[in-house]
């Protein structure tokens, strides 16, 4: 038995199935991603004042994923328009340049990006006590300025054992850059990571603290959505790898000598998935690095 | 994901050929065949299997509740000394119900019963069994997606089933998973970090939501792709329409849920705060989070799905009551185009109502005013479409048949359901009423003598088509009437304890509160809980008849033609049952789907493949009314 318009297309509608298919599992991820950008957009919303950070991630390499990835959707179509003119060779090289492109941006998100954040550690302090840290802090500026309170101090944590630790009563951090100098005007807009944290170091006495964290989903609402939209988005890239291998591999090429317009449709059909997760990203990038 | 790799790998082995499945026949195994099938009816038939069996033990999870609500603190006779035996030592010590154990019950009764039991029968099951052959189709559109579908469903089950058995047993938080509650149950000292009642039932949902995306993908491009030459929108069954319109709703109202989902399990595994404020106390300790999260968040997610979610529970029901109305009416079902347009609506508006569940919540009062006129501009279609299947009832020959006994008993049952939201739709009525047992009441109308009716109604009508045989027709009604006079000692009763205010989660039935101490009807509220009981367990026993039935009518029931009710639709022209492929020859649709006592005809139903004979396009020029 075979099922109508896999290959071909009705006239009627003027499509063939799969199409119409990935059409609406698109529309069912924009509601995936819309559920996770209404939720970010509602924490933030409903932040006190300090809590939601700026600046944290670093925008230089932020910005050449984005390339990579929006790179990776051009040579996609030029390997689904090498199908359409029958030329397997020039698709298998805009196969590879495809994956390639997904694997990079995995990598530097695996590898550089999510690990530097585990080893970073925020300080909260406590109402009470930011007074006492107003050297690192520069809050009577902002104040005057109608910024944001700094609630928190970052850096590299010395003493990581302080923090199980009771006997040990405060906990060094080699601060990040801005707080070192608070007051300087080029700090307001903040650091982006990852500038190594100074020499300088600050002792924080533990019953000023509110709690301390290291830079993972636990740290705040912000990084909570950071790591899961991020991740379930790399989760997205690594399965549009994964099919393209599998259409870059020697099984595909049986495919194609059998029936090209079906190799055709497959890479079209995946490429749609592809243009969505490289659209998911450019939400993704202003959101969390830029704003 | 991967659409395209549902198209029939082996397309190139393949010759056509016009008998088309018999060659595949020959060539699969019995696993292949029943098991691991790709054939839409197979599926579907296991959809309803599994989900049957996933309804019955769902309503034993609440008849053991019941016995909590009734009698309180005793311990349950006979069974409750193997319960522990099944369930662990913990739940039923002597046979006395744990708190902890009563929250589980609760909360699996409400999962199993929409997730596992009423979405599978009445979508995935009645939708593969039955839609594809309707609109005249071989098969789904992507088999291999549907099969995916199937499976993914059972691991979602299995994992919800497993959860029972873990330590601490399973999810306690509700079939609403509200939290902060959810966020922090089933956690620390006795429960495995991972294998615990709250994780798996996230877990177990993601599974579910992905098999509902794939049914509900699937359907709608059968649906647009599939449709046999002639049939047009316009002649498509409204059960047809009714699954279109249900399939959009799982497929765009899930995903915010799964979002919401992957949250709550990052804020379980991942110590993230999506829905914790700061400053949280529990068990006298504070809790080391960030906080930053929000309770309400969680709320608006859930209902975003929750809302549409229920109008799935029904429009399949109504599709099916629609078939069945006309057809033992013998006569074309009422206003054909409003009942089309009415459903397009509500699956339009149920996504702009969710917060009519949240009005505790002080949203203010611009928004709740919003969602209050959304609510009441819902309730329109509702009436549309039930007011038509009335009026389709009115000058007809009617034949109680089995089918129609439970299709004609949906129509007040739900009409109660309905009516009976209108008092919540408005927040000054509703904050008195919120979750008590009015709410219990008045959704059970719709989803028990509601859509199950609805379900039972399709399961006698399509068992022919299935088998080749029908269901005994006397035992049938030894199932409706009990069914039907149970139902109403069970919910009719909650109305009247939630106007006392019986909230609808307690423990102890209410007997504790003064209030329910207040008479109804001779009976205190809580002592009402005791007929309500025994109306359940009686229930209970209303339904062997049915399994019996059902099982001896596949080898035993009466032999019957392929239209044994004399039907219109395509459905009926493929042979009982129907091979793989489905129709031996491919059907053409020449009118539309409900054409019975047509003037001038000799049989009272003229099926879809009957071409207009030139007489009859005179006859009907003449007499446009009769044209729909
Ligand atoms: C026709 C008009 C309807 C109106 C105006 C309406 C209104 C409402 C409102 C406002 C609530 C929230 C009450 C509360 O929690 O305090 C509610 C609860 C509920 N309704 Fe309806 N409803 C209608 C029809 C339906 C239908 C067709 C279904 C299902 C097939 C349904 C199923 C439910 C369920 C399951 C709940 C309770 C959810 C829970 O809290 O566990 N309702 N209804
Ligand atoms: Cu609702």
């Amino acid at each position: 038995m075979e099922i109508p318009y896999t290959i071909s297309t009705r006239p009627d509608t003027g499509l063939w199935n799969a199409k119409i298919g990935i059409w609406l599992f698109l529309a069912s991820e924009v509601m995936l991603f819309g559920g996770l950008f209404s939720a970010y957009i509602f924490l933030r919303l409903d932040a006190q004042p300090g809590e939601w950070p700026h600046g944290l991630l670093n925008v230089p390499v932020g910005t050449m994923n984005t390339a990579i990835l929006i790179m990776s959707s051009v040579t996609v179509v030029l390997a689904w328009a090498a199908l359409k003119m029958r030329r397997y060779n020039a698709y298998w090289w805009y196969m590879l340049a495809t994956i390639m492109c997904g694997v990079i941006f995995l990598f530097v998100k695996l590898y550089y990006e999510w690990p530097q954040k585990f080893e970073h550690y925020g300080v909260f302090l406590k109402p009470s006590a930011l007074e006492k840290y107003e050297q690192y802090l520069g809050n009577n500026r902002r104040t005057e300025k109608g910024m944001e309170p700094r609630i928190e101090i970052s850096g590299h944590l010395h003493n990581p054992e302080a923090i199980k630790d009771p006997s040990i009563k405060e906990y060094e951090i080699g601060l990040d850059p801005v707080f070192v100098d608070p007051n300087n005007p080029t700090n307001d807009r903040p650091h982006f990571l990852y500038v190594p944290p100074t020499d300088h170091i600050a002792k924080i006495e533990k019953e000023d603290v509110e709690r301390i964290d290291s830079f993972g989903p636990w740290h705040s609402a912000y990084f909570a959505s950071y790591f899961t939209i991020t991740g379930l988005h790399g989760a997205h890239v690594l399965a549009g790898v994964l099919v393209f291998i599998y259409m870059w591999l020697p099984v595909s090429k049986k495919l194609y000598q059998r029936n090209p317009e079906h190799l055709a449709n497959r890479v079209e059909v995946c490429g749609l998935f592809w243009h969505f997760v490289d659209l998911v990203w450019i939400f993704v990038f202003p959101l969390f690095y830029l704003l | 994901m991967d659409a395209s790799t549902s198209l029939p790998a082996a397309a190139g082995h393949h010759h056509p050929h016009t008998h088309a499945g018999e060659h595949e026949h020959h060539e699969l195994g019995w696993w292949r065949k029943y098991i691991f099938s790709t054939d839409h009816k197979v599926i579907g038939i296991q959809y309803g299997l599994c989900g049957l069996v996933f309804l019955f033990f769902g309503f034993s999870l609440m008849m053991i509740m019941r016995w909590q609500l009734a009698y309180p603190g005793q311990a349950l006779p006979v069974i409750g000394k193997w319960l522990p035996y099944f369930f662990g030592p913990n739940t039923m010590p002597d046979g006395k119900m744990t708190p902890e154990f009563y929250n589980s019950l609760g909360a699996m009764h409400g999962t199993i019963m929409i997730f596992l039991g009423v979405v599978p029968v009445a979508f995935a099951a009645f939708g593969n069994f039955v839609v594809p052959l309707q609109i005249g189709a071989p098969d789904m559109t992507f088999p291999k997606v549907n099969a995916a579908s199937f499976w993914a469903f059972g691991v979602g089950g299995v994992i919800m089933l497993t959860s029972f058995f873990v330590p601490g047993g399973a999810a306690k938080g509700g079939w609403t998973s509200y939290v902060p509650l959810s966020d922090i149950a089933d956690k620390g000292p006795g429960f495995h970090p991972f294998l615990n009642g709250q994780t798996l039932w996230l877990v177990g949902f993601i599974f579910l939501i992905t098999s509902s995306l794939l049914g509900a993908v699937n359907f709608i491009t059968t649906i647009i792709q599939l449709r046999a030459k002639g049939l047009t929108w316009m002649r498509l069954p409204f059960f047809v329409w009714a699954q279109f319109v249900t399939a959009f709703l799982l497929l765009l109202a899930f995903p915010p849920l799964e979002a919401a989902i992957v949250m709550q399990l990052m804020d379980r595994t991942a110590a993230t705060s999506f829905f914790l404020p700061a400053g949280m106390i529990v068990n006298g300790a504070p809790l080391h989070i960030s906080g930053g999260g929000s309770p309400i968040l969680w709320q608006h997610l859930f209902w975003f799905l929750g809302h549409p979610e229920v109008y799935v529970l029904i429009l399949p029901a109504f599709g099916i009551v629609a078939e069945i109305l006309a057809n033992n009416s013998r006569k074309p079902l009422w206003g054909y185009k409003s009942l089309v347009f009415s459903v397009l609506v509500i699956g339009f508006l149920s996504f702009i109502v969710w917060a009519h569940h949240m009005w505790l919540t002080g949203m203010g009062s611009t928004v709740s005013a919003f969602f209050q006129t959304t609510t009441l501009l819902i309730s329109i279609p509702s009436v549309i479409i039930l007011s038509a299947f009335f009026i389709s009832l009115w000058g007809g020959s009617i034949r109680f048949t089995v089918p129609m006994l439970w299709a004609t008993a949906f129509l007040p049952m739900f009409g109660i359901g309905g009516l009976t939201g209108i008092p919540l739709a408005f927040n000054s009525a509703d904050l008195y009423l919120h979750d008590t047992y009015y709410i219990i009441a008045h959704f059970h109308y719709i989803v028990a003598p509601g859509t199950i009716f609805g379900l039972f109604a399709g399961i006698y009508y399509w068992f022919p088509k299935a088998t080749g045989r029908t269901m005994n027709e006397f035992w049938g009604k030894v199932h409706f009437w009990p069914s039907l006079i149970c139902m109403n000692v069970i919910f009719l009763p909650m109305f009247l304890q939630g106007m006392l205010g019986m909230h609808r989660r307690w423990y102890d039935g209410g007997q504790g509160w003064t209030l329910s101490g207040e008479h109804i009807w001779g009976l205190t509220g809580f002592q009402w809980n005791t007929p309500i009981s025994w109306a359940a367990w009686i229930m209970g026993l209303a339904q062997i008849p049915f399994i019996i039935n059902f099982f001896w009518s596949i080898k035993h029931g009466k032999k019957v033609n392929d239209n044994p009710w004399e039907a219109t639709t395509l459905e009926w022209t493929a042979p009982s049952p129907p091979p793989h492929g489905n129709f031996v020859i491919t059907p053409v649709a020449y009118r539309g789907p409900y054409e019975y006592s047509l003037p001038g005809r000799e049989k009272d139903f003229t099926m879809q493949n009957e071409p207009v004979e030139p007489a009859e396009r005179s006859r009907r020029a003449a007499e446009p009314a009769l044209a729909h």
